[in-house]
């Protein structure tokens, strides 16, 4: 992928979307072959694989025992990056929970985990974003977050994959949209590249 | 040096973050507790009342209670991650596998000290046990057996984890392993609630301190195996 490009990835339930975006974060081990983010190979150097990518899954991955503000300081304190309260406090308000600092997660609504787990996902001004159904559970509002974080990763020159059913709701539309069958990626700019 | 660093400061977030948790809810702390002091009562209804029998009996009804009621803990610890696929986001954190154990250890041990506090004087009550002479003695061992005990845990759990009984498949993985342990603490423990007039503690410690070592060693290299997979 060039620096700059949204890569949209469409394709039926089960086809291997997800599996995909699982493997280029690292979550997932491929059981053969291989391949590499930035030049970063997925499993010698993992490492650095996480260092340069953010996964936003379907689930929220967020801490439901802990409020909205502990979970984006934890997230801080794994990435070694130094946030002071009142950063973390900022990148709640770019979301929309600047009220929620101290809300437990676990009672807020799926739209509101969404949003924190975008939250998270700032901290991290990662390379490439792999983005797996963004828009679910969002509202428009929350639509347009997905959209700025889109925009502002490929201003930085990073890349953006994006696995959605409706690509309408994406402002900035993929340079490129490919198709997933049966875990075989079909489309422009792809020579074979399988997910299995 | 600073990568050390930076992998200590992991280890401090994941213990923080469990304990946290644990504090805010409390339910996995009232439930541990209570089963402690339930087996301590029913293994002295079990012995009867005979008081020689019951001080004879209270280094090993102490440790069994301490395995069998901490193994809930362990459990707890990755029931967390797995709540909306937390644990998929925390292996996608940049850094070191053996962070995250050290960090999930340091919080069970933590959690299962916590309880020894309460059961502890219980058995001391419940017993007949006098307050030992060798306090600090006793102290070493309880700190050295629940070192073995809560490195192995926490490994099997995450060993557990993934599998839909992890419930019942903890303990069948990890009471095999901490035979030993049960073994070495036990006899330790026994040894000074009499005052070690047999002189045999210390070989029961130095003997526990080598588990803790290779269980120590063996437990974080091999996280990175398990966690992932």
């Amino acid at each position: 992928m060039a620096p700059g490009e949204v890569l949209g990835i469409v394709g039926h339930n089960g086809s291997g979307k997800s599996t995909l975006l699982r493997i280029a974060a690292t979550a997932v081990r491929p059981t053969r072959g291989g391949g590499n983010v930035f030049g970063a190979d997925l499993i010698q150097s993992a490492h650095e694989v996480r260092s340069m990518v953010a996964l936003l899954s379907t689930e929220s991955g967020v801490y439901g025992d802990l409020t909205a503000l502990e979970n984006l300081r934890f997230a801080a304190r794994m990435l070694g990056t130094p946030a002071t309260a009142d950063a973390l406090q900022e990148s709640l308000e770019r979301v929309g929970l600047g009220q929620e600092g101290g809300t437990l997660a676990r009672t807020m609504s799926s739209g509101m985990q969404r949003r924190l787990s975008i939250a998270r996902m700032l901290l991290r001004r990662a390379r490439l974003l792999l983005l797996d159904e963004p828009f679910n559970s969002l509202d428009k509002n929350g639509a347009g977050l997905v959209n700025q974080l889109m925009r502002d990763t490929c201003e930085r020159g990073g890349s953006v994959v994006l696995v959605a059913h409706d690509l309408a709701r994406a402002e900035q539309q993929p340079n490129r949209t490919v198709e997933m069958r049966d875990g075989l990626l079909n489309g422009p700019g792809i020579d074979a590249v399988t997910a299995s | 040096m600073l990568s050390l660093q930076a992998e200590w400061g992991r280890v401090r977030a994941v213990a923080w973050k469990d304990l946290v948790a644990e504090r805010r809810t409390k339910s996995n702390f009232n439930a541990v507790v209570a089963m402690a002091a339930l087996m301590l009562l029913f293994f002295g209804f079990a012995l009867g009342p005979d008081a020689e029998a019951l001080r004879n009996a209270a280094a090993g009804v102490l440790w069994l209670t301490i395995f069998f009621s901490g193994v809930l803990a362990f459990n707890r610890s990755y029931q967390l991650e797995l709540e909306a696929g937390a644990l998929e986001q925390l292996l996608l954190y940049p850094g070191e596998r053996w962070a995250i154990y050290l960090g999930k250890l340091l919080a069970n041990l933590a959690f299962v000290f916590l309880m020894e506090l309460i059961t502890l004087p219980l058995t001391g009550i419940l017993y007949h046990v006098a307050f030992p002479a060798r306090w600090f003695a006793v102290l070493s061992v309880l700190v050295l057996g629940t070192i073995g005990f809560v490195s192995l845990g926490t490994l099997y759990a995450a060993m557990a984890s993934r599998s839909r009984s992890r419930e019942v498949l903890l303990p069948l993985l990890l009471f095999p392993m901490m035979v030993p342990v049960l073994i070495a603490a036990s006899g330790a423990t026994a040894a000074l609630l009499v005052n070690d007039v047999m002189g045999d503690s210390g070989a029961w410690i130095r003997l526990l301190a080598a588990f803790d070592v290779i269980f120590l060693i063996a437990a974080t290299w091999a996280f990175q195996f398990v966690i992932d997979g």
